[in-house]
């Protein structure tokens, strides 16, 4: 395949214009000792015909969560995507312009992305959301960045029960740059939360333990958090804020269809994963990272903003705006790095949260809260399970397996099932605090809207059978 | 380009009025013209102390940033919190309504090192 | 005026009031909702901890017409590459083939979750095994790590890299060095990493100043960044005596991949010295900028730092499988997942289609197409840096702001009312009304030719009748905006009730 229009007659002609006999010599500028003097060592090119064949082979060889019945989710979770959500994506004007630094022939992108940052706002309760960051990680940390200039200090509070990959990125990002984590609070066993206060019958760290000592930028939690149980973010924002620190809250955008913002509780900072509206799970990514804060704060906020103007003669128009934060303009000391954004995963939940609605995400959001309630009594009543915690959750839960976790996982793939994430798999990498014994038998099941009660009903019953 | 001769500037292009001890700063007509137009100012508060020579606040347009130089030391007892909202004002009144902190000088002596209007326009002019 | 715009204009003019998807539907309208509950519903209040939603939902109910008329409405009021010539300096604005769309929508990537177990991901772990080895070929470096999400995240995890390595050696440093060319990103992640840039002044000829850099160059140094082909478009002739000066003070050399479109297969980073780069998968490798992002950024480094890359990375095993792995003293992770994966299918497929000698090709026709536009255009604009460019050019509109009061910001909106979308503008900083121009190997000869002639009829609009050029655009679906008055009263949000 070769997308050079240009032909071999034309090239000749451009060459002459140009006034040199051959290409190499445009490139003569280039010492010798490092040219290649040799064609690099890949595969031949190959035909679209070709391409094709090769591309749906390796496709073909993953045995993709989408064509199986699939309870995983972790962070990632396979929500029905609606149609017109591609339809509109895959507009060429919308996926092959750059970043609308043009206002006059971008306003298709400014405005979604306007919607896009209303959308997040409506969803929130918070005052303000930028254009997207790349992932809920990444937001995350940014999150704790932020908190970490308007407070003018360093040191940051994660809780335990934030899903480990989002934890890990954070320490990588602190050991690197400008914030410290202080130390971690511990799992409360009763109901799979935060620790935040000690009585008789909890022991370990606590959240107010470590807000006591003083000198806190940011608390950083996750509700529902990586194990499904909500926090409880009345509490916390009380403790954080008395310790003068921000409140940086990750959360999941289909929940907050039905579920009180964590604005209303009084989180300075909510971010999260936004995938689940309308973005497939692509392996991982690219996924959606949301970012939402109090207009206060606006001007410390990381990322790109787009905001409403007219033009000279009096239209209603969309421009980036507050650009003075960002890396073009105030480069070292600009308030993140962040240049590409995910705007095109942007539109893509806004044009999901169009499509659902008001009405819809409510109804979707209840679905699978319900199923996941209706599974997870199930699993309790099979025998073959048992509740590690008793805790409000929305549509993800743990439960304790009886026997061997990868035995059961593999088991329930030969029929067709994804059984699960193991959670000491995901805690691997980055240790939430719980027992290891029961992390070894823990087992997370998210249950979405695409899954119907004979699947589950199937599911419980091979489960019970091995 | 004439600037107002009843204060002196600085060659960062603040200007200072002084009455009594108290000097009040903001920045020049020519400043503000060569900014284009400003959308933020970003000041200290009441109560910081300034150092002749250090940066004591931003002023922005839609594409730049720009620090705020202070041409003299001392407490600032006032802020003007007007451009908070419209701070267009620099652009429009520079000299006037546009000014910034008022000051309580630690040292006038500082004053003797600033330019009047005249050597302040000349200043400009050789750019 | 209507004489001067026989080119028809890329954007449609659609004027008149556009709604917000909020100002649309009612009430109960409805496009996609929940199946019908197979399950018994409690009592949701119950289920969810006393959490229920009390707070009010700003959010839009609308049919599905509605939806695809406003986001076509949207769509039409854009411009991508599809709809013109997009030579964006810097952004190698080029095709972004449809093949490699389909393919990243096929179920098997598309609908693959990360936590499936390994047997059931082979393909995708090929592919970015794959993928990793050909960017290793490519660029000269053998450790890849496909995790970040976009250059600058790239330029982080890098300096992260360097990081460790220097850690992993006791060694403390302070600073990174970095041109007064380079793109904002390089400064704006080497404080993020917890250094001090500082930035050196570049030469007459547009190149690192060797002895600027020398007398700046200490033990405190982490690194020097460089973006090379620079962002004037030149070559830095002096590459080697460059590397070699960072190497000596034991820092390390790292390249800003955004340029590598001009030297695919012609020469490689590792080659001249580097010890780290990113690639920005979204400018040289094809794959789509969607309004920007999302993009892809791996990052490639010398055997010697393989060890502390970020994971986890894609690897082989000796019995021809594929899983996922950490570097033995990896920083950890720069993010959730694996990498931008639908991007990466998107760049192995560009790279499949191509192979070593179509990859050369792209360079080849790039530069080309570059420096015939130079040619064509450097008798009318002052052209700073006058000698042989690689795969873009920096051009001046000082002329023209001098003689006619018409600046580089004035042609750029200009440029719309023709089809075009404008060159990069007033970057770098040091060439006075910059404009920075990419072609890409992409474009047909008679899009270049247009361009030019669009440029010169603009260059003689500034002379004759200049306020026709400060006053474009003309034909755009809006005209110039109010900028300072979106930052001054920032809305950055709809509300259903006006304050």
């Amino acid at each position: 395949m070769r997308y050079i229009p240009v032909t071999c007659e034309q090239r000749e002609a451009m060459l002459r214009a140009v006034g040199v006999s051959s290409v190499d010599e445009l490139f003569s500028v280039i010492p010798e000792a490092v040219r290649l003097d040799r064609e690099l060592a890949l595969p031949d090119g190959l035909t679209e015909i070709e391409l094709e064949s090769h591309m749906r082979s390796l496709a073909s060889r993953n045995r993709p969560a989408g064509g199986l019945v699939s309870f995983v989710g972790a962070g990632t979770y396979d929500h029905y995507i609606p149609s017109v959500v591609d339809h509109v994506v895959s507009k060429p004007e919308f996926f092959t312009a750059y970043t609308p630094y043009q206002p006059e022939v971008s306003q298709g992108t400014l405005q979604a992305i306007y919607e896009y940052q209303s959308m997040v706002c409506a969803l929130t309760g918070m005052d303000v959301a930028n254009a997207s960051m790349y992932d809920g990680a990444t937001a995350l940390v940014e999150g704790a960045l932020m908190a970490a200039r308007v407070t003018k200090r360093q040191r940051v509070i994660c809780s335990p029960t934030v899903h480990p990959e989002w934890q890990n990125t954070l320490i990588t990002y602190a050991e690197a740059g400008r914030i410290e984590v202080g130390q971690f609070a511990s799992v409360d066993m009763a109901d799979g939360s935060t620790l935040i206060h000690r009585d008789e019958a909890t022991s370990g760290h606590t959240l107010a333990a470590e807000l006591a000592s003083g000198d806190v930028a940011a608390v950083l939690i996750q509700t529902p958090n990586f194990f499904g149980s909500f926090e409880n973010l009345e509490e916390i924002a009380r403790l954080t804020h008395e310790a003068g620190a921000l409140l940086v809250v990750a959360t999941n955008p289909i929940l907050l269809g039905i579920m009180e913002p964590p604005s209303s509780y009084g989180a300075d900072i909510v971010v999260g994963e936004g995938q689940p509206l309308g973005n497939t799970m692509s392996f991982g990514g690219p996924g959606l990272g949301f970012f939402a804060c109090r207009e206060k704060h606006v001007r410390q906020m990381p990322g790109r903003v787009v905001g409403r103007t007219v033009d000279v003669d009096g239209n209603r128009a969309f421009v980036l705006t507050l650009s003075t934060r960002e890396q073009h303009i105030r480069r070292e000391k600009a308030t993140s790095n962040i240049c590409s954004n995910h705007a095109l995963n942007a539109l893509a939940a806004t044009v999901y949260l169009s499509a659902v609605g008001r009405e819809g995400l409510a109804g979707i959001a209840r679905t699978c809260v319900a199923k996941a309630h209706y599974l997870r009594d199930a699993l309790l009543a099979s025998g073959k399970f048992s509740a590690p915690w008793e805790s409000a959750f929305g549509y993800e839960f743990a439960l304790a397996y009886d026997g061997d976790v990868m035995d059961m996982h593999e088991a329930m793939l030969e029929r067709g099932f994804l059984a699960g994430v193991s959670v000491a798999d995901v805690e691997a990498e980055w240790p939430t605090g719980i027992d290891s014994d029961l992390a070894e038998h823990l087992v997370l099941f998210a249950v979405t809207e695409k899954r119907t009660k004979l699947e589950m009903d199937a599911f419980v019953k091979e489960v019970a059978s091995l | 380009m004439a600037h107002p001769s009843d204060r002196v500037y600085s060659k960062e292009h603040e200007w200072v009025v002084v009455d009594g001890d108290v000097a009040t700063i903001g920045i020049s007509s020519f400043a503000q013209d060569q900014l284009g137009e400003v959308v933020y100012v970003d000041l200290p508060s009441v109560g910081d102390e300034l150092t002749v020579g250090d940066s004591f606040g931003e002023i922005e347009s839609v594409k730049s940033v720009s620090e705020l130089f202070a041409p003299v030391s001392g407490e600032i007892t006032e802020v003007n919190s007007a451009l908070d909202d419209s701070p267009e004002t620099v652009n429009a009144d520079p000299h006037e309504a546009g000014w910034m902190v008022k000051v309580a000088l630690s040292d006038a002596g500082e004053l003797d090192a600033l330019m009047s209007a005249g050597d302040y326009d000349a200043f400009i002019t050789e750019g | 005026m209507t004489e001067q715009l026989s080119h028809s204009p890329g954007v449609a003019p659609s004027r008149g009031p556009r709604s917000l998807i909020f100002e649309l539907g009612a009430p109960e309208s409805r496009c996609v909702e929940a199946p019908p509950l197979d399950v018994p519903m409690g009592s949701l209040d119950e289920m969810l901890g006393g959490r229920t939603r009390r707070a009010a939902l700003d959010l839009p109910n609308v049919t599905e017409l509605e939806i695809m008329r406003h986001y076509s409405h949207l769509a039409s009021m854009n411009f991508g590459v599809d709809s013109g010539m997009y030579p964006l300096g810097s952004c190698t604005m080029k095709y972004n083939p449809r093949i490699n769309e389909d393919a990243c929508r096929l179920e098997g990537f598309a609908g693959l979750h990360p936590y499936q177990p390994e047997d059931t991901t082979q393909g995708a772990l090929e592919l970015m095994v794959g993928l990793s080895d050909a960017l290793a070929e490519i660029t000269g470096l053998p450790g890849v790590s496909l995790q970040p999400a976009a250059g600058a995240h790239g330029e982080l995890a890098a300096l992260m890299v360097f990081r460790a390595a220097l850690t992993a050696r006791g060694d403390a440093r302070k600073k990174v060095i970095i041109p007064d060319t380079a793109h904002g990103t390089n400064p704006a992640s080497v404080t993020m990493c917890g250094w001090d840039a500082i930035t050196i002044p570049s030469n007459e000829r547009g190149e690192v100043d060797l002895d600027a850099l020398k007398a700046v160059l200490d033990t405190d140094v982490a690194a020097f960044m460089l973006t090379n082909p620079n962002t004037v478009g030149l070559f830095d002739e002096n590459i080697l005596e460059i590397t070699e000066a960072v190497h000596a003070v034991g820092a390390f050399a790292y390249c800003d991949g955004a340029n590598l479109n001009a030297i695919l297969g012609k020469t490689r980073p590792g080659d001249m010295g580097f010890d780290a780069m990113h690639i920005n998968l979204h400018k040289t490798f094809a794959t789509p900028h969607g309004g920007g992002g999302p993009g892809s950024g791996p990052i490639c480094v010398t055997d010697e730092l393989a060890p502390f890359l970020p994971g986890p990375i894609a690897v082989e095993f000796e019995d021809g499988g594929y899983g996922l792995g950490w570097p033995e003293q990896s920083l950890g992770r720069v993010r959730a997942g694996y990498g931008n994966f639908g991007v990466l299918v998107r760049a192995y497929a560009y790279v499949r289609a191509l192979g070593g000698f179509g990859l050369r090709e792209v360079a080849e026709q790039a530069v080309l197409s570059a420096n015939y536009l130079k040619v064509k255009l450097e008798s009318t604009f002052e052209v700073p840096y006058g000698r042989t460019c690689m795969h873009e050019f920096v051009m001046s509109g000082a002329h023209q702001k001098r003689e006619f009061g018409v600046r580089t910001l004035d042609m750029a909106k200009r440029l719309l009312d023709y089809g075009f979308h404008p060159p990069t503008i007033y970057f770098p900083m040091l060439v006075e009304e910059g404009m920075m121009i990419e072609p890409t190997e992409t474009e047909p000869l008679e899009a270049l030719d247009a361009f030019v002639e669009v440029m010169l009829t603009i260059a003689e609009e500034a002379a004759e009748n200049p306020e026709l050029v400060k006053g474009a655009p003309y034909t755009t679906p809006v005209r110039r905006l109010d900028e300072a008055g979106a930052a001054r009263n920032p809305d950055l949000r709809y509300r259903s009730t006006p304050e």
